[in-house]
């Protein structure tokens, strides 16, 4: 098939935000655009919804093998994705493994981070910011279908989808070597305790706070501000605070009206839940940090230090 | 079981990062250090060897200008048993795909069970190089492990997607990228630093690995840079230094001005 295959990640029935948003972008620059599905048991009206998000067509790859891992899906694209003028894959862990997956298999060019999409001279440019957004970088493609991987949150869902595509199966093949890795367990977020996407004031704790025992700086802050605390992965991997107080692209978006970050480095996949905040604040000791360039106040000095002074000052204020 | 670490050489976190506006490249004149996520998988392989697996040897594997010979001298200080630096003009510029080819058959050659990579360069910020080494490899994959346990020959991890944690299994030979968050990395002793330079370094060509000179370098990529431009203008942040916790004052006058406080 020529034209844009827009690979649409689903997780426990859902589709991903990520991959709705990027069937709107395709949809939008002309041409035919395929969704493409896989997974087992899949429905074909829910599928078809698709066709309200952008798609013409949705093929479904639909086998007992496609369980959730890349490996599979890889083997499942690959065909397909081979006849394509390019194949573009939103933000995700599992969907960036099948996008760098894929372009191994089929020694194609992969653009990471876009944040747009165009196209010129007959094929797909992508553009993203670079070297911490200090740079605009726009790429094409050679020899074979491009593969774009777009930055988390680049690019809106439609509003008010309606309306279906057709769905078409494909032959599905997955090799041996590819089942090798087996999905065992999953560790969900907790319900209850705090929305931090409804909270107007967040405190983020980051690496640099030194370890949890410090932590509790962070919620005296917040407390005295009247805010919530939020946390970055490499805390939440570390067991500091749970996962459900995480920011970031395989965590929450939030868009608070103050975001106070305590030694984070603003890594991308942390700023793009949370650049929309309408106040940024950052105390980080490493003048060179990223978080830095997007920061509307940038403090270079210890928060260790710092954190308890503004708590005691923030609190007298108020009281 | 041996272990092969993957390390790229990046510009030091302190330099100016800048990409060359003539080739279109990273600029790559300034310091460099190995890539701070991939000293997060070299020191898990150390950790693996110190919980008690019976790990032969730990290879660290970088593609690079000669200058990355630096790099892999530091990761000999930071525990690794041999470098193999994979350096050739034919191999610069080469894409991710291009990258991944090159590093697959590096690897290929090294005899490992385990290939550790780290979660992302910290100069190109994606997250692809585990899951295309892995595809070259026809190996089983796990990315972003946050916690890992060898279990026999089955590797055990979890890792953060969108919804929460997964717990993965995977049979060796596998290829594995770690979350920044799996370790501490330790500090290199002087006598280690010492030690490094006694340690086998070894520089092999593209022909050395017998590549196929049509998959890699500048002129074979498949993506290509068009064009790089400023990104758009934005107004500058207030920058206060600290000293002492003075700053914090400063902090609060501009939340109360902003009606925040
Ligand atoms: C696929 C993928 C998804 C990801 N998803 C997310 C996500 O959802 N959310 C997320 O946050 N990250 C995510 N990450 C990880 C992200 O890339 C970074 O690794 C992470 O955000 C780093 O967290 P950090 O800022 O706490 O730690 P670090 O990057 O280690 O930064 C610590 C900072 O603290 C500073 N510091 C140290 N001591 C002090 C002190 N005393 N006072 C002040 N500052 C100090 C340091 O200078 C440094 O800048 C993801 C990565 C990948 C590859
Ligand atoms: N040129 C290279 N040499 C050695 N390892 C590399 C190289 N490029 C990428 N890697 C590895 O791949 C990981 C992820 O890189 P990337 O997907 O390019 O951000 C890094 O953490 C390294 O472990």
């Amino acid at each position: 098939m020529a034209g844009l295959l827009v690979y649409v990640h689903h997780d426990d029935g859902e589709f991903s935000p990520q991959g709705l948003g990027l069937l709107a972008k395709a949809a939008g620059l002309g041409g035919e655009v395929t969704a493409f599905v896989a997974g087992s048991g899949i429905d074909d009206g829910w599928a078809g919804s698709l066709g309200g998000h952008g798609a013409a067509k949705v093929l479904v790859a639909d086998d007992a093998a496609l369980g959730g891992l890349s490996q599979p899906i890889v083997d499942a694209l690959a065909p397909t994705a081979a006849e394509a003028d390019a194949v573009l894959f939103g933000a995700g862990v599992v969907s960036a493994d099948v996008a760098a997956g894929l372009a191994a298999r089929l020694g194609a060019g992969i653009a990471c981070e876009t944040t747009d999409i165009a196209m010129a001279d007959g094929g797909v440019v992508a553009t993203r910011p670079a070297l911490d957004d200090t740079v605009m970088v726009e790429s094409g493609f050679s020899g074979g279908p491009g593969i774009v991987l777009a930055r988390a949150n680049a690019f809106p869902v439609r509003e008010g989808a309606s309306g279906t595509a057709p769905v078409e199966r494909v032959p599905v093949s997955v090799d041996d070597w590819s089942q090798r890795a087996s999905l065992t367990g999953r560790e969900t977020a907790e319900g209850g305790g705090v929305d931090i996407t409804e909270a107007d004031i967040l405190v983020s704790v980051g690496r640099g706070m030194g370890g949890p025992e410090n932590v509790q700086l962070v919620e005296a802050l917040a407390k005295a501000l009247g805010g919530e605390v939020a946390a970055t992965r490499a805390v939440v991997d570390a067991g500091w605070v749970p996962y459900s107080m995480q920011v970031g692209q395989t965590g929450k978006t939030v868009s608070p009206k103050l975001y106070i970050a305590c030694g984070v480095s603003g890594a991308i996949q942390h700023k793009v839940g949370m650049a929309s905040a309408g106040t940024i604040i950052a105390i980080n000791k490493d003048g060179n940090a990223p978080i830095f360039e997007f920061a509307d106040v940038g403090v270079v000095g210890d928060a260790l230090a710092i954190l308890p002074k503004l708590t005691e000052l923030v609190a007298a204020r108020k009281g | 079981m041996n272990i092969a670490v993957c390390v790229k050489e990046v510009p030091s976190a302190t330099s100016q990062r800048r990409l060359d506006p003539g080739t279109k490249r990273l600029d790559r004149s300034g310091d460099s250090e190995p890539n701070p996520f991939d000293v997060h998988a070299l020191e898990e392989a150390i950790q693996i060897r110190e919980r008690g697996a019976d790990v032969g040897e730990i290879v660290a594997v970088c593609m690079g200008p000669g200058s990355a010979q630096r790099v892999l001298t530091k990761a000999l200080a930071l525990g690794a048993d041999r470098a193999v630096l994979v350096t050739d003009a034919a191999l610069a510029g080469s894409d991710i795909a291009g990258t991944a080819y090159v590093l697959a058959a590096a690897v290929g050659k090294q005899d490992a069970d385990l290939v550790l990579l780290g979660q992302q360069a910290a100069d190109a910020d994606c997250y692809v190089m585990a899951a295309a080494v892995a595809d070259h490899l026809r190996r089983p994959l796990v990315t972003q492990v946050a916690e890992l346990r060898l279990d026999g020959g089955t590797v055990k991890a979890k890792r953060q997607a969108e919804h929460g944690y997964d717990l993965i299994e995977a049979p060796l030979p596998a290829v594995i990228s770690v979350s920044d968050a799996i370790n501490t990395p330790r500090l290199p002793s002087i006598k280690a630093i010492m030690g490094a330079k006694k340690k086998p370094l070894e520089t092999v060509s593209a022909a050395d690995l017998e590549l196929d000179a049509a998959r890699v370098g500048g002129d074979n990529a498949r993506s290509v840079v068009r064009e790089i431009s400023p990104p758009p203008a934005k107004s500058e942040g207030l920058r206060i230094e600290d000293a002492g916790g003075d700053s914090a004052e400063k902090v609060v006058a501009f939340l109360s001005e902003k009606g925040l406080i």
